[in-house]
């Protein structure tokens, strides 16, 4: 079968590596809110922030490539057979039923991921950033004047924080969920990924096409 | 930007100012211009410490009148932020007690001569004791109960040890006259409380010569520092006291022509003295947290004990020949005197930790006191919500100490008195008899009935700081049961939580966790049944 080469370089070095910064952020954040020991209290805070100085300037990188590339527009939400997709989890997959979307490089996620992929780029991720930096520069006088306190801040990076672990594990989860249970997860470290697989009869079509051109390699 | 030049520029001046102080310790000599030892009025020879002092004034005449305004020489001293009159014959302490009716046996520490009873005149210049700060050769030394004087003849002491104490050379002494340091302050405040170590907990003689890491500032390896290179001294008037401590000091580097004060940390390390070290987080703590909290991780570290309790109920014991009880412990410490009832000390000890904004209200001699509860000596102020206070250590000292039920207030005990005098508790036993003797001698009411109550009185700690290799680590206190467990009132990281939230966080971690878990295994039943039909 045929390959489709699906995940840019860039993106899958954006990829890895910020899922590598989330889980190290997550291993000394817990330790920072004390849910465990492992580097002792003031390294894990420091690597915490560390991490954090890392992970903003790969965000930075990756929102400029978003918008360049036009990529961002995956992102657009569509309850175009958004039904069919929740149905296919919830009832489908059981019966050996074939994903009812078809992905195609330019519209590569599913209604259900757009929904969570938007969810974690315009509320978790948003949160954990702002609600982390003003906690790094909560003595500042810049951000001693807005009058908040320590404790607000640091709860809603913790809510936050909560949010993300349980965003990882769904995540981590449904790249399972592929027509192996490797092939995701496989695509995302080579690229390429298999798109040629029958689509059920009556659900070839796919959202309408994004307004875009196919993205340049 | 133009801050940290300011910065770097003060802390070039402060080094600046301690080169030369460092070169005159290093050279053990002082660079003075002027020879003592060729001064005709300084030949002697001298029968007494008031002779001495009378050739001092003919040439620095305004020195006693300098002292003479200091607390070292009044005891006596107002309280402008609680506006209470204090000192030692009216603050309380759960150690010795009160100097009055024990003048003798006390004023061994007044900077002066002859203070025996209520009658000594402070308007005297010769009762100035010039050398006993002054003296350089570490011969002059005073009796314990001589009410300043050093002793002029031969004089057995303890009376009955065969141990004789020689009169110091005072003419030699004279001659040699010097700077203050850590051994002239320290032959009274490192012995607060009647004996080595036994009051402060971060003084004692350990720090005449400390390895350092005892004490950075002071070992004579590290910055070999003097008493009063921080505790600077403006006309004889000594800066950095202990009834009104700055607690925060928002005034920094104190530069030359600045508020003479170096008597806290900021004067010389300036109020964000981590970020040149890599450190820039540390610094987000001095706002709340105080130097000492982290730099002096313990206190009497330097092999001396400090007393940390002080039961005086059961002062009197006496053995079946009648003689005064005496017990010490495996480490040679009292553990029980007839004299001054059961001890507890301590070595390497972990501070108390309290929010501390400087305002301390002493217990006075005539304040009414509530006997329902334990007594705090020394209540002070300070929480979370004070922008003046910060996290500060304090030696807690644990006591029990007589005081009249009837009238609610401590009392003077006449402990100390010549050995023919009977009402004395150190020779009668008799709580009864000394006390009504003391608070007669004060002039103040007593019912006739005695108790004893419970008190505790917390010391900051500010000496003994440990080289930067020994500060806290974060975790001593960003933890569950760390160093500020029993802290409320404020979020730290590491220590708290709330609660609730971290209820939900896990039950939506543990819902999706579930999910899928139950979500996998329906998928693997799935296809087994598919597979099998």
């Amino acid at each position: 079968m045929p390959g489709v080469y699906v995940y840019k370089r860039f993106e899958r070095f954006w990829h890895w590596s910020q899922a590598a910064l989330v889980l190290s952020l997550m291993a000394t954040g817990g330790e920072v809110h004390g849910l465990w020991h492992l580097l002792g209290w003031g390294r894990a805070a420091q690597i915490h922030s560390l991490l954090a100085y890392a992970l903003l300037i790969l965000w930075a990188f990756a929102i400029f490539w978003h918008f360049t590339t036009g990529e961002w527009r995956q992102y657009v939400p569509t309850l175009h057979r958004l039904t069919s997709v929740a149905r296919f989890y919830a009832v489908g997959i059981f019966r050996g039923e074939h994903h009812p979307y078809h992905k195609t490089v330019g519209a590569k996620l599913n209604p259900l991921q757009r929904l969570a992929y938007l969810f974690l780029k315009l509320v978790i991720n948003p949160l954990l950033i702002v609600s982390g930096v003003l906690y790094l520069y909560i003595n500042e006088a810049a951000v001693r004047d807005l009058g908040l306190s320590l404790e607000v801040v640091a709860l809603i990076h913790t809510a936050a924080a909560f949010l993300m672990a349980a965003f990882v594990i769904a995540h981590v989860y449904l790249t399972t969920t592929g027509h192996s249970v490797f092939a995701h997860i496989r695509a995302m470290i080579t690229g390429w990924e298999d798109l040629d697989h029958p689509a059920p009869a009556g659900s070839t079509d796919t959202p309408r096409p994004p307004d875009r051109p196919a993205p340049a390699e | 930007m133009r801050a940290l030049h300011r910065t770097i520029a003060a802390g070039l001046l402060v080094l600046a100012a301690l080169v030369p102080m460092a070169a005159v310790h290093a050279a053990g000599q002082p660079a003075s211009t002027a020879d003592h030892s060729r001064f005709e009025a300084l030949k002697g020879p001298f029968a007494s410490g008031p002779e001495v002092t009378e050739a001092c004034l003919t040439c620095h005449n305004e020195a006693a009148h300098q002292v003479m305004k200091s607390v070292h020489w009044t005891w006596d001293f107002l309280n402008e932020r609680t506006g209470e009159r204090l000192g030692k014959t009216r603050t309380m302490n759960s150690f010795c007690g009160s100097p009055l009716s024990n003048e003798p046996r006390c004023t061994s520490c007044h900077a002066g001569y002859g203070w025996v009873d209520k009658n000594f005149d402070f308007s005297r210049q010769d009762n100035v004791d010039c050398i006993v700060c002054h003296d350089t050769t570490g011969t002059y030394k005073k009796i314990a109960h001589g009410a300043g004087h050093p002793v002029y003849e031969p004089t057995e002491f303890p009376a009955g040890s065969g141990r004789m104490m020689t009169p110091p050379d005072l003419a030699r002494v004279a001659q040699s006259v010097g700077a203050t340091s850590r051994a002239t302050c320290g032959a009274c405040h490192f012995s607060g409380g009647g004996g080595d170590g036994v009051k402060h907990g971060d003084l004692d003689s350990s720090l005449k010569a400390p390895p350092r890491r005892v004490d950075v500032h002071m070992a004579p390896d590290g910055a070999n520092m003097a008493c009063s290179d921080c505790h600077t001294f403006n006309a004889h008037i000594p800066s950095g006291s202990r009834y009104t401590t700055t607690a925060r000091d928002t005034h920094g580097k104190d530069l030359p022509h600045d508020d003479f004060n170096r008597a806290t940390c900021e004067s010389c390390h300036g109020d964000r003295p981590h970020a040149a070290a890599g450190h820039a987080k540390l610094d987000d703590h001095t706002d709340r947290v105080a130097c000492q909290t982290c730099h002096i991780p313990e206190f009497a570290r330097g092999g001396v004990a400090t007393k940390t309790l002080w039961d005086w109920s059961t002062a009197g014991r006496r053995d079946a020949d009648g003689k005064p009880v005496f017990i010490r412990d495996d480490h040679g410490h009292l553990s029980y005197s007839a004299e001054k009832g059961d001890f507890e000390h301590g070595e390497n000890v972990r501070p108390h930790y309290a929010w501390f904004n400087g305002v301390m209200n002493q217990t006075t001699l005539i304040d009414r006191i509530d006997d329902s509860a334990l007594l705090i000596l020394n209540r002070f102020a300070g929480g979370p919500d004070d922008p003046g206070a910060r996290i500060w250590p304090f030696k807690e000292m644990r006591g029990k100490q007589p005081y009249d039920p009837v009238n609610k207030t401590l009392v003077v005990n006449h402990v100390w008195g010549p050995p023919e005098d009977r009402t004395a508790f150190w020779n009668g036993f008799d709580y009864d008899t000394s006390i009504r003797v003391g608070m007669d001698y004060a002039g103040l009411p007593y019912s006739g009935t005695y108790g004893f109550i419970e008190t505790r009185m917390y010391w900051p700690i500010t000496h003994m700081v440990a080289p930067k290799e020994n500060a806290l680590a974060c975790e001593e206190c960003h933890a569950r049961d760390g160093r500020l467990a029993g802290l409320p009132g404020f979020y730290m990281p590491g220590r708290d939580r709330a609660p609730l939230l971290d209820l939900a966080g896990f039950a939506l971690v543990g819902l999706v966790g579930a999910g899928v878990a139950g979500h996998a295994l329906l998928r693997f039943l799935s296809r087994l049944l598919r597979r099998r039909s």
